[in-house]
């Protein structure tokens, strides 16, 4: 009675965290920001995208993996609701929904539903808490989970963020997010053994 | 001293040293299983052998509270560690990423014998498709990352299909790498101890190794983070230690209170010692020849017995008491008459509570009995010519004819009309109170205190184990057959969840499925050359690299040829214990038990008919249900105990009407005693107490000790030339004085069933007096 998906729902988890900052903002911390015009820009960003407050936009994910020969593409809409719920609806190839309230995650696929609790897993902590601290501008916590770098300017700006934990580190390489503003265009993850994702973020969806 | 006297006394003494030495062999238990009764039914008798022996009476929850989550953390590793290594502990389960790691790799290893959907139509060409199809999508989902590693094994997704199977909310929640509370407060640790349950001792020694182990963890610690940590244990072997504790501590404490209470009044009565330490030998003697009764009718003597004993002081030490204030004319003919018809008519009282289903009542009527008898006998063969040489008990005539006097002054027609009109109340009492009179509840007996019950609730919900309410139960002769139709049942209790009427349900066959079901999945794996066949097909249309599913292929194969799960594969895992748990051994055969989750809060009646419904559709499995059968159970001892009761007074009345053989004076002695039991019951219910099967004994044992002082009137009454009136009474007021205190004193314990039979006997036995003295016939009080 004691072994359940722990695993793939934390990646599930993490992994809509991080798209969930491309609808909300950015994870635009800047432990590690060389020069004073980043630092202002990158403390621009994050007024801005704290500043946001809700937001409903199309993606596109393309994942590319070395055992397959060529790569899955899905495709959806990302939700977002200050302060803290998130909402993945992927429509194609297959309808799923994955939500985000209150440190709560309810995963729907087909009839099954999951309710996953954030505090018990641990090495999803760090994706939470970027974002997260990036929308209540948690600098502590950002240079806590992460290496930052910020480069570019506010409209055009990117994001490398580098885990500082080491079995996060394991899987995944970094994290880069790219925008302009408060926009943001998208979020890729490499992956220590060269597969990686692309999320593309499209249009705003109307309501 | 007479030879009679001499011959007496010798008896005594080896009676004494052979009941000693019974005594000294006897066992004692104090686990609760003293008060669950024998049941009738089959689905009952498992309840009881379940709360008797069952794999759940071996576990302990523990708890680690206060100081910061890693140091919990850290202590939860260092005490599983601990209790790994300790042979007293069959099962350590804390939720330690290596314990997750073992069950992971239990459940991938043998995933094509555990899995639902491993069926020949799934390794054909179009289910291999269809199957792979699924992954290659929930690989392009988020959880796609974590997924990943397991796909050139497990393509066809079979691991997560079983973690789907497990549903939700199975497992305490995490923190720092650790189960903990859900709000992260307490580190929690489920442990099984090896010992059987009944053996409190061992049980015992357990909780201290894991205290022991506890204290070494700490100790461990930086300095700094010692003071705030807190061990917290509950579970049934917790609770046996603790109630035999109590058990233990009240028996002591309440028979020495009562011990120095009698010494005192006889003390201040007798002014002698000589008398007082000749009173106490046949309450002693009693005492012991109950409890070697009670050895050898029932192979050990339960803790609350001893509880009980108590209760004998009450009657036994009147004996003594008629014999040396009473004792102006000749003993033998005066007094010891109408002690022999008290004796018997208590023995009536008890005797009805032999054929008891709760072994502790049974055990109290059997010492209680055997008892009464030997302070009955003592006092009559052995304590006359031992107390030859103490007459110098005071004189109580000056007392007893201000008794006497008190008595004759009263306006009997106005008395009786009095108590007609109390009876009259009491009964309306009872009847306005009629739907409330009774608890329906088994919890009303239990010993723990109430801190503790509610300490044990909370790790529970913590635990995310809260008390079960609804068991699906699959019996057969052996465990297969048992595993077989747990399947059977798995079957359709299924169809159930996916329609909501149920949350979910678990099973021993999800680890451990019939031997007859592994073969049929083994039997649907294709060989080696046919898989390769299948796939290379199957993969037509999908992006999978050519040569990426070999390990897939090896697995396969390897579990063709593999040998079947048995129970000693599990060993190592969480779900092991988990198995064993839900696979029972019972005087019928084996039983798999499949407990039912309700989505939330109780099951809808229509539900509950639908899970009955498919419950029994074959094999006319039961269903029970635990709260409803525990209080049904309960409820039905409860009418047996009143039966009982009522049988033990019909045969008190017989008794007496063979006796005394006159109609009236039968219902001069027993009218007071029923007006008695009437008005403590209509007190207990107006005082806000509902009544326990306890109550109903203390109602049939005031009537026993009661009956004592109505016939003492009544011959008073009948020839009041035996013996002085004066000196009676006042040996009744003692008598009583003493008995009053004995279960005034139980009383005030802290173990539910004592204190509900001394607040029913104290006040109802002082009423019997009373009412014995207003009732009785002028005559009693006219003469001196």
């Amino acid at each position: 009675m004691n072994v359940r998906r722990h695993g793939p729902i934390a990646g599930a988890l993490a992994a809509l965290w991080l798209a969930a900052g491309a609808v909300a903002g950015p994870p635009v911390p800047a432990a590690t920001v060389q020069a004073d015009a980043p630092r202002d820009d990158f403390t621009a960003l994050l007024g801005l995208l704290a500043a946001r407050r809700h937001g409903r936009v199309s993606f596109t994910e393309v994942h590319e993996m070395a055992m397959l020969e060529r790569p899955l593409r899905s495709a959806g809409e990302l939700l977002y609701e200050a302060p803290d719920r998130l909402e993945k609806r992927t429509l194609e190839p297959r309808r799923e929904s994955l939500i985000l309230e209150h440190g709560v995650l309810t995963a729907q696929r087909g009839r099954r539903t999951h309710v996953l609790r954030l505090r018990d897993y641990p090495q999803v902590v760090p994706f939470v808490e970027s974002i997260r601290a990036t929308l209540a501008g948690d600098r502590a916590a950002l240079e806590h989970y992460f290496h930052v770098q910020f480069s570019g300017d506010l409209g055009h700006w990117t994001l490398e963020l580098v885990p500082v934990d080491a079995t996060v580190a394991h899987t995944v390489r970094d994290i880069r997010i790219s925008g302009a503003r408060e926009v943001i265009h998208s979020v890729e993850i490499r992956q220590s053994d060269g597969d990686r994702s692309l999320l593309t973020i499209g249009a705003e969806v109307p309501p | 001293m007479s030879s009679a006297g001499r011959a007496g006394t010798v008896v005594w003494a080896l009676a004494v040293l052979l009941a000693a030495a019974i005594v000294a062999r006897a066992t004692y238990v104090a686990d609760l299983s003293a008060f669950l009764p024998r049941a009738p039914t089959a689905a009952q008798r498992l309840l009881v052998e379940q709360l008797r022996a069952g794999p759940a009476v071996h576990l302990i929850m523990l708890a680690i509270e206060g100081g910061e989550p890693e140091t919990r953390a850290q202590l939860s590793l260092q005490l599983a560690a601990r209790l790994r290594a300790d042979p007293a502990f069959a099962a350590v389960n804390n939720g330690d990423a290596a314990q997750l790691q073992r069950d992971r790799e239990f459940l991938l290893a043998h995933r094509y014998l555990l899995a639902d959907d491993v069926t020949p139509q799934r390794f054909t060409v179009d289910g291999l498709h269809a199957a792979i199809g699924d992954s290659l999508d929930a690989l392009a989902a988020p959880e796609g990352l974590l997924l990943k590693p397991l796909f050139p094994r497990d393509p066809t997704g079979e691991l997560l299909a079983i973690l789907d199977s497990l549903g939700p909310g199975a497992a305490p929640h995490t923190d720092a790498g650790v189960w903990s509370s859900p709000s992260g407060a307490r580190a929690l640790l489920l442990v099984q101890t090896r010992a059987a349950g009944s053996d409190t001792d061992a049980q015992q020694a357990a909780c201290e190794a894991i205290r022991r182990a506890f204290a070494a963890a700490v100790t461990a610690l930086p300095a700094a983070q010692r003071a705030a940590p807190r061990l917290l244990m509950s579970g049934p072997p917790v609770f046996a230690v603790e109630s035999r504790a109590i058990v233990k501590q009240e028996v002591l404490r309440l028979s020495a209170v009562s011990a120095v209470l009698i010494t005192v009044l006889l003390l201040a009565v007798y002014r002698s010692l000589p008398a007082l330490v000749l009173t106490l030998v046949p309450v002693l003697s009693g005492a012991l020849a109950g409890v070697a009764a009670v050895a050898l009718g029932f192979g050990a003597v339960h803790g609350i017995t001893l509880g009980f004993g108590v209760t004998l002081i009450g009657e036994a030490v009147d004996y003594s008491i008629y014999l040396f204030i009473q004792s102006g004319g000749d003993f033998r003919r005066t007094v010891w008459p109408t002690i022999r018809l008290g004796v018997l008519t208590s023995i009536c009282g008890f005797a009805a509570l032999l054929p008891s289903a709760f072994p502790g009542l049974a055990q109290l009527g059997l010492y209680s009995i055997a008892g009464l008898v030997a302070a009955a006998l003592v006092t009559r063969f052995v304590l006359p010519h031992w107390a030859q040489g103490v007459r110098s008990v005071r004189d109580l005539s000056a007392a007893g004819e201000k008794l006497v006097r008190a008595l004759a002054g009263l306006q009997r027609r106005r008395a009786a009309a009095a108590l007609a009109l109390l009876a009259l109340a009491a009964a309306a009492v009872l009847y306005l109170q009629r739907g409330a009179l009774f608890s329906r509840e088994l919890a009303a007996l239990n010993p723990i205190p109430l801190a503790a019950q509610r300490l044990d609730d909370e790790l529970r919900a913590d635990a995310g184990a809260p008390d079960v309410r609804y068991i699906a139960i699959a019996s057969g002769t052996d465990r297969e057959a048992a595993l077989a139709a747990a399947q059977r049942l798995s079957g359709r209790l299924s169809p159930l969840v996916d329609a909501g009427v149920i949350g979910s349900f678990q099973s021993p066959t999800r680890y451990l499925p019939p031997r007859a079901v592994q073969l049929a999945r083994q039997a649907s794996l294709p060989t080696e050359g046919e898989l390769r066949a299948r796939l290379a097909a199957a993969l037509a249309g999908l992006p999978v690299k050519p040569g990426v599913l070999e390990p897939f292929v090896a697995d396969v194969a390897a579990a063709r040829r593999g040998a079947t799960l048995t129970e000693a594969d599990l060993a190592g895992t969480s779900l092991a214990a988990a198995t064993d748990a839900l696979l029972v051994h019972t005087s019928a055969g084996w039983s798999a038990l499949l407990p039912v989750a309700v989505s939330d809060g109780d099951l809808a009646p229509g539900a509950l008919a639908r899970l009955r419904a498919a419950v029994a559709a074959q094999d006319g499995a039961p269903l029970l249900d635990l709260k409803a059968e525990a209080d049904a159970l309960y409820g039905g001892y409860l009418a047996a105990a009143g039966r009982l009761a009522l049988l033990g007074l019909a045969a008190i009345v017989v008794l007496l009407a063979v006796a005394l053989r006159s109609a009236a004076r039968v219902a001069r002695v027993v009218a007071p005693l029923v007006l008695a039991v009437l008005t403590v019951a209509a007190l207990l219910v107006v005082t806000h107490h509902r009544l326990t099967i306890l109550h109903v004994v203390g109602m049939l044992l005031i009537v026993a000790v009661g009956s004592n002082y109505a016939l003492f009137f009544d011959r008073s009454s009948a020839r009041p030339y035996e013996g002085s009136v004066p000196r009676t009474l006042a040996s009744l007021g003692v008598a009583n004085a003493a008995t009053v205190i004995a279960f005034g004193v139980l009383a005030f314990s802290r173990v539910p069933v004592l204190a509900d039979l001394g607040s029913t006997v104290a006040p109802g036995t002082l009423l019997a007096l009373w009412f014995s003295g207003l009732l009785a016939r002028p005559a009693a009080a006219g003469r001196a």
